[in-house]
């Protein structure tokens, strides 16, 4: 079942930021200061047995972990394929898996002395995640939403302003995540000395795509200890669905050496990837740079960003984490899509059999692991990252129904 | 010599500063962007930097955002841009012209086909946003065999060993940020650039151009008295905002008459440095 650990994988990126061709620091100058501080203070506090003993501590008591490993037998018997064991990250406090790492950089803000935090959010989960951190601490916290993701998560909206966060609507380009994530910039440089930017995902200039990937991290090694004590063995395959990617690669991390576990990861197929209007940059898109790092992005022939779509708010980005990119281009991960109507029926069938309503992101990685428990058949064994908890999508599938709520 | 490196020398010669003004490429349209070009150096302008509209200016504010988003409407793209520089060429052989953007147009489309393309519509620096020299080395080399000069920002967060880095790798002119934030942000302080100027110079011999906070003829003369070159891109940019519409030869009448009275005002603020 095991095979020789290979440990190239825990070995980047380098001191630089880079994953093979991709990561790196591609920012304006004035952030420059900021980001050599940063990666500074983290890599003095990572090893610092204080730090870490208090974020395992927050994580523990006001996150709740571990979270479960749940091992989904109504659905597993209803496939007919492979045991299905899912993550369940959308138990976390606020309901998703953007918590851990939320937790991680305010206590970096902490450190840093910065009473001032900022974030970009998709779906909202992030935005909430982080209100929620700088409501514990007392730091002021400005969201900034994409002015169509505001449109369709009111609640996520309502609960970062609940949360003392004041939210700032983006009117710029597309007017999703990564607009937000340019406007986020925008106020960080003019900002600099008082303003911690937590990035959402595992992407944006080094240390950012490393130090959310070692937040995330918990995931997949608890899922791997949690595994091992159900079942004894590994799993065959971990599946995650990838928009910027910090749930995949807070899955997938641990397992890296381990190459007989395959890895999948599922972007946004939105009407389907030929169509042109999807979220799937390392299915069909190029290498690029965006936001701070080298990746695959969507471009057009001109260079120019190109819009996205998804029925899900968190998956709408035309970029992805740089380690993504090089698992990819090293063999380690594929990458695969699934349609917005596939998410939608994975929605409504986990809901039914297991009780458990996924957030469409998550629900993306539900719809493949369909696909591959019957393709790997009885017997092996795969892992979903059920990323959050579908309740903010509730407006989203009720719409697509035409009831109104 | 590069005409960025001749203009600038004859300038320092003369005790006056470079005027250089900033205009995105396509907003409303190329021919209008070219007429302005004309129109700038004959009102005084030194040096012409040349924005390349980007989906994503992450480092701008919503003046030259909105431009980005106008030029790119009608898909204003690098091969435009160049287009314009060699029409620009046709009828002026000395100005020096920078083109300034962001990575992703340029390593869409390859560094060595990007290099050659500006070099033959004669491009004599570039400006890259999102590029900071550690991750330029491939494409410097390639400026350097094109003799077009890779120019960086130096900001007010810039620490003085990453100053000497990117001093080290700049050619041309230095372009200072005179503010933390997004370009077209408040006034700059006078007081507070002239420090930091006086201190650049210890580390180098290059031109140092201020720019970012400089939206009248005032603060251009005050600039000028301290700096070798003034930017002054966002107030140029609104101008031709408002005057959209307007026929051409109203717009390049309009921001020429606005360079020429930064011009003079800046030959005659008094050197002091």
């Amino acid at each position: 079942m095991s095979s020789t650990p290979n440990t190239i994988y825990r070995e980047m990126p380098d001191a630089r930021g880079h994953f093979g061709p991709y990561g790196g620091r591609f920012a304006s100058e004035t952030l420059m200061f900021a980001l050599d501080q940063l990666t500074e203070t983290y890599n003095t506090l990572k090893d610092d047995p204080e730090f870490i003993k208090e974020f395992d501590t927050d994580l523990a008591h006001y996150v709740g972990r571990p979270s479960p490993l749940y091992f989904a037998q109504h659905l597993t018997k209803k496939w007919g394929g492979a045991d299905v064991y899912l993550k369940r990250e959308d138990l976390n406090h606020t309901g998703a898996h953007k918590i851990n790492n939320t937790i991680g950089q305010a206590l970096l803000a902490k450190y840093t002395g910065k009473p001032r935090v900022i974030a970009e959010t998709g779906a909202g989960q992030h935005g909430v995640a982080t209100a929620t951190v700088a409501a514990r601490l007392g730091l002021e916290c400005v969201v900034y939403m994409g002015a169509d993701d505001i449109e369709r998560q009111k609640l996520n909206v309502y609960r970062m302003k609940l949360l003392g966060a004041e939210v700032r609507a983006v009117t710029s380009g597309t007017r999703t995540l990564k607009d937000a994530m340019n406007e986020a910039m925008r106020d960080w440089v003019t900002r600099i000395d008082d303003t911690f930017y937590i990035i959402g995902t595992a992407a944006g200039p080094h240390p950012y795509p490393q130090l959310v990937r070692d937040f995330q991290s918990v995931i997949g090694r608890e899922a791997k200890r949690q595994m091992a004590d159900q079942t004894g063995d590994l799993p065959d395959a971990l599946v995650a669905c990838v928009g910027g990617g910090s749930n995949a690669i807070g899955l997938f991390y641990e397992f890296l050496p381990d190459t007989s576990v395959a890895i999948y990861g599922v972007e946004a197929g939105g009407d389907g990837v030929e169509t042109g209007r999807h979220a799937a940059p390392l299915s069909v898109g190029k290498p690029g740079v965006l936001h701070g790092n080298r990746t695959y992005l969507m471009s057009d022939p001109d260079g120019q960003i190109q819009g996205t779509h998804s029925v899900s708010a968190g998956l709408d980005y035309p970029g992805v984490g740089p380690e993504h990119s090089w698992l990819k281009d090293m063999g380690r991960a594929q990458y695969v899509s699934v349609t917005d109507t596939e998410a939608l029926d994975a929605f409504r069938e986990l809901t039914l059999v297991e009780g458990i309503m996924p957030a469409l992101e998550s629900a993306h990685a539900m719809a493949y692991a369909k696909k591959l428990a019957v393709q790997m058949g009885p017997g092996k064994k795969i892992i979903v990252n059920l990323s959050g908890r579908g309740d903010k999508d509730i407006h989203t599938v009720a719409a697509l129904d035409n009831i109104e709520i | 010599m590069n005409r960025i490196e001749k203009t600038l020398a004859a300038l320092k010669a003369d005790r006056r500063a470079a005027l250089i003004p900033f205009i995105t490429t396509g907003d409303p349209d190329t021919a209008t962007t070219l007429a302005l070009m004309h129109a700038m150096v004959a009102s005084g302008a030194d040096v012409i930097e040349l924005g390349v509209p980007f989906s994503d200016p992450m480092a701008d504010g919503p003046v030259i955002q909105l431009a980005n988003e106008r030029a790119l409407k009608h898909h204003t793209s690098l091969h435009d841009v160049f287009e314009v520089v060699r029409q620009f060429r046709e009828a002026d052989q000395s100005t020096g012209v920078v083109i300034m953007g962001y990575l992703n147009p340029i390593e869409v489309m390859g560094y060595e086909i990007f290099v050659a393309a500006a070099k033959a519509a004669g491009v004599d620096g570039m400006i890259t946003v999102d590029l900071p020299p550690e991750e330029a080395v491939t494409l410097t080399a390639l400026l350097d065999e094109a003799n077009i000069l890779p120019i960086y920002l130096l900001t007010p967060t810039t620490s003085d060993a990453r100053a000497q880095l990117i001093l080290d790798q700049c050619k041309g002119y230095v372009y200072y940020v005179s503010l933390k934030g997004v370009t077209g942000s408040n006034q700059l302080d006078i007081h507070d650039v002239s420090q930091k100027l006086a201190h650049m110079r210890s580390m180098t011999d290059l031109p140092i151009a201020v720019g970012f906070g400089i939206s009248n003829a005032d603060t251009a003369a005050q600039v000028a008295a301290v700096a070798d070159g003034v930017v002054v891109g966002s107030m140029l940019v609104n101008r031709i905002n408002e005057l959209s519409g307007q026929p051409t030869g109203t717009i390049t009448a309009d921001i020429g008459a606005r360079i020429a009275e930064m011009r003079d005002a800046m030959d005659h603020a008094i050197k002091t440095h």
